[in-house]
């Protein structure tokens, strides 16, 4: 298992490979995905999620959605570092024939589970995955006493998996999130665990003038949802936040992430202007740099 | 006619039962039989014929409220991880409303999900216009690898149901209100993609789906007695359409008449039309809502009044064969 300052700079390693991604691909989406970088640290290595790339059609994996997929060269990368796709595809993306497509998709059976890019969509196949394990249990009985009843041959699969969504913070504004939110909680999901990236900005501003969410909490529970915030940058809270989610016993938790757009690159932080681009070669160089430096630090304060 | 349908079928007394219920009964044979079918609905349990599912496998029924979109991504969900859902609402409402999401979230991720749409065409009646679901067949047949389909009866509905459970893969199928006559029996074949005659002829190809196929037959034996012989084929699955039967048919014919409760445009004279128009072009008249909304009023009157009559298909079949 890493520790804490290891995934800090796995993390720091991710957001260089987004960058050059993004630049080899010449479009796609800078702030959210260096702004995920640590919850996709802290979910994929950080130890709490059942996650192996050895483990991929295993039914007792945890399943990860990502609904706001074009966040995706996120996803990406920590896959690559997680050992689910080879590195050096990274530099596929958005290019004619590879698996890693503009938005993520599950058709190359390389960990990901789920087509995501209309925003909104996955928080409801999220839904019904967890719904799906939680019918196995409860259909198990019903087996097991129709088998006893009149000896029926029925088969079907056990398994017993938490699922995490993610979703962006603009992408709530979709109606359809919120359709979701009340079936997850008249269902008191407790299998799902939602993490939202609260980095206030959407492709035509800040989230507050586009469509306020506040009070986002407060919203939340009165849908029947356990709510916890977290720093978005703080890999220990998040993965405490996580253990607490998994512990969960009547209701779906929802991970506020407070996060940075543009996390790490000091000139796209907070700018909602680098929502949708990707760095050109000059603004790549300083990214690059700003970060090896970044990561030299975490490396020296490791030591 | 063909020695596997209901010998009644002309009779003025035939019986009639609301294709719906097919779906209602096969859903509940369903869940004896198979223990990943699940069942979805938009609090619309009662009229899509859910319910008895859900009072018989309460853990397997999901009622998800008056929320289309979401209750289409849930399905997509649990068809991912190795259920079989069945979505259930009015046919205007899913795939109406949660297009985007059976594009996206079943189609495009090669989910299992079976699609139910109640309450197609003029044939709702007095719910009026926005309740008529008459554009469903063309917003779902554009969208790769799904299958649509229309079934004629309840008999057929409730195979055709049995048959979504088997298939691995997006199914989009539709039902009507009304009771509507019994065409076929148990004896009929039934496989998706596969047309079949009902009557052969070799003056005029109709060509039915729904409920409708009924009209097809009546206007079959009007134009008999005018020494017309029609074939009539059942053409239930839209998509993949049938090529082959209608093809085999055309050449012995050289016209046709379309037949559905649906808009001309996009539905089974858009699909009939486009093949034609590649493998072997022949006049094609279509039966049908002629790009417009429908309207509150009886099921009968809007039908009449929309040229959806065996008259009207007797004429068209006429038109048909002018234009040879």
């Amino acid at each position: 298992m890493k520790t804490v300052k290891q995934l800090e700079k796995t993390a720091n390693q991710i957001r260089q490979d987004i960058i050059n991604m993004l630049l080899k691909a010449g479009s796609g989406h800078s702030a959210g995905p260096l702004g995920m970088a640590d919850v996709f640290t802290a979910l994929y290595l950080g130890g709490v999620a059942k996650l192996n790339p050895k483990k991929k059609t295993d039914p007792n994996r945890d399943r990860v959605v990502l609904s706001n997929a074009h966040i995706c060269p996120v996803l990406y990368a920590t896959l690559a570092h997680s050992g689910y796709i080879p590195h050096k595809q990274l530099k596929t993306l958005r290019q004619l024939g590879s698996p890693l497509q503009g938005h993520s998709n599950n058709h190359f059976n390389n960990g990901i589970e789920t087509c995501g890019g209309p925003l909104g969509q996955g928080i409801s196949q999220a839904i019904g995955i967890a719904l799906s394990a939680r019918i196995n249990r409860t259909t198990n009985i019903e087996q097991r006493t129709a088998q006893k009843n009149r000896s029926s041959k029925l088969e079907i699969q056990k398994s017993n998996y938490h699922t995490w969504c993610l979703m962006g913070d603009g992408e709530l504004d979709e109606g359809q999130c919120w359709e979701a939110f009340m079936l997850a909680g008249k269902m008191n999901l407790r299998e799902l665990t939602v993490f939202i990236d609260r980095n206030n900005i959407q492709i035509d501003g800040p989230t507050e003038e586009i469509m306020p969410l506040e009070d986002l909490t407060a919203k939340f529970k009165a849908f029947n949802w356990f709510v916890i915030e977290v720093d978005g940058h703080n890999i220990r809270e998040i993965l405490d936040a996580m253990k607490k989610a998994k512990s969960m016993a009547a209701n779906p938790t929802v991970i506020i992430c407070h996060t940075i757009p543009g996390k790490g690159v000091d000139f796209m932080e907070n700018k909602f202007e680098w929502h949708g681009k990707p760095p050109n070669k000059e603004e790549a160089k300083i990214a690059l740099h700003e970060l090896r430096t970044l990561g030299g630090k975490i490396y020296s304060e490791h030591q | 006619m063909k020695a596997y349908l209901n010998p009644f079928l002309l009779y003025k007394t035939v019986e009639k039962i609301p294709t719906r219920n097919g779906y209602g009964d096969a859903l509940v044979e369903l869940g004896e039989n198979n223990p990943n079918v699940v069942v979805l609905t938009a609090d619309l349990a009662e009229s899509t014929r859910a319910l008895k599912f859900g009072e018989a496998y309460p853990d397997r029924y999901i009622e998800c409220g008056v929320a289309e979109q979401n209750m289409m991504g849930v399905a997509a969900g649990l068809a991912i991880s190795g259920k079989i859902p069945f979505v259930s609402s009015y046919a205007v409402f899913s795939p109406g409303r949660s297009w985007d999401q059976l594009r996206v979230s079943v189609c495009y991720s090669k989910a299992n999900v079976k699609i139910a749409g109640a309450h197609t065409g003029v044939s709702v009646g007095p719910d009026g216009a926005t309740h008529q679901a008459l554009e469903d067949l063309a917003i779902t047949r554009v969208i790769p690898d799904i299958i649509v389909c229309a079934p004629c009866d309840a008999e057929e509905t409730r195979k055709c149901t049995l048959a979504a459970a088997k298939h691995k893969g997006p199914i989009y199928f539709r039902f009507a209100r009304e009771k509507t006559p019994v065409i076929t029996t148990k004896n009929t074949p039934f496989e998706f993609g596969k047309a079949y005659v009902c009557r052969e002829g070799y003056d005029v190809t109709l060509i039915a789906c729904g409920p409708l196929l009924h009209e097809a037959l009546l206007a079959a034996e009007e134009l008999a007695k005018q020494h017309i012989e029609a074939e009539v084929i059942n053409s239930h699955t839209i998509k993949p359409l049938d090529g082959k039967t209608i093809q085999t048919s055309l050449k012995k014919t050289a016209c046709a008449v379309t037949i559905e409760e649906h808009q001309i445009t996009g539905g089974l004279h858009g699909a009939v039309a486009e093949f034609c128009a590649q493998s072997y072009p022949v006049p094609i008249e279509p039966i049908g809502m002629p790009n417009h909304f429908g309207e509150s009023g009886e099921p009968d009157e809007l039908i009449t009044k929309y040229g959806m009559r065996a008259k009207n298909i007797v004429k068209a079949a006429k038109k048909a064969i002018k234009r040879k």
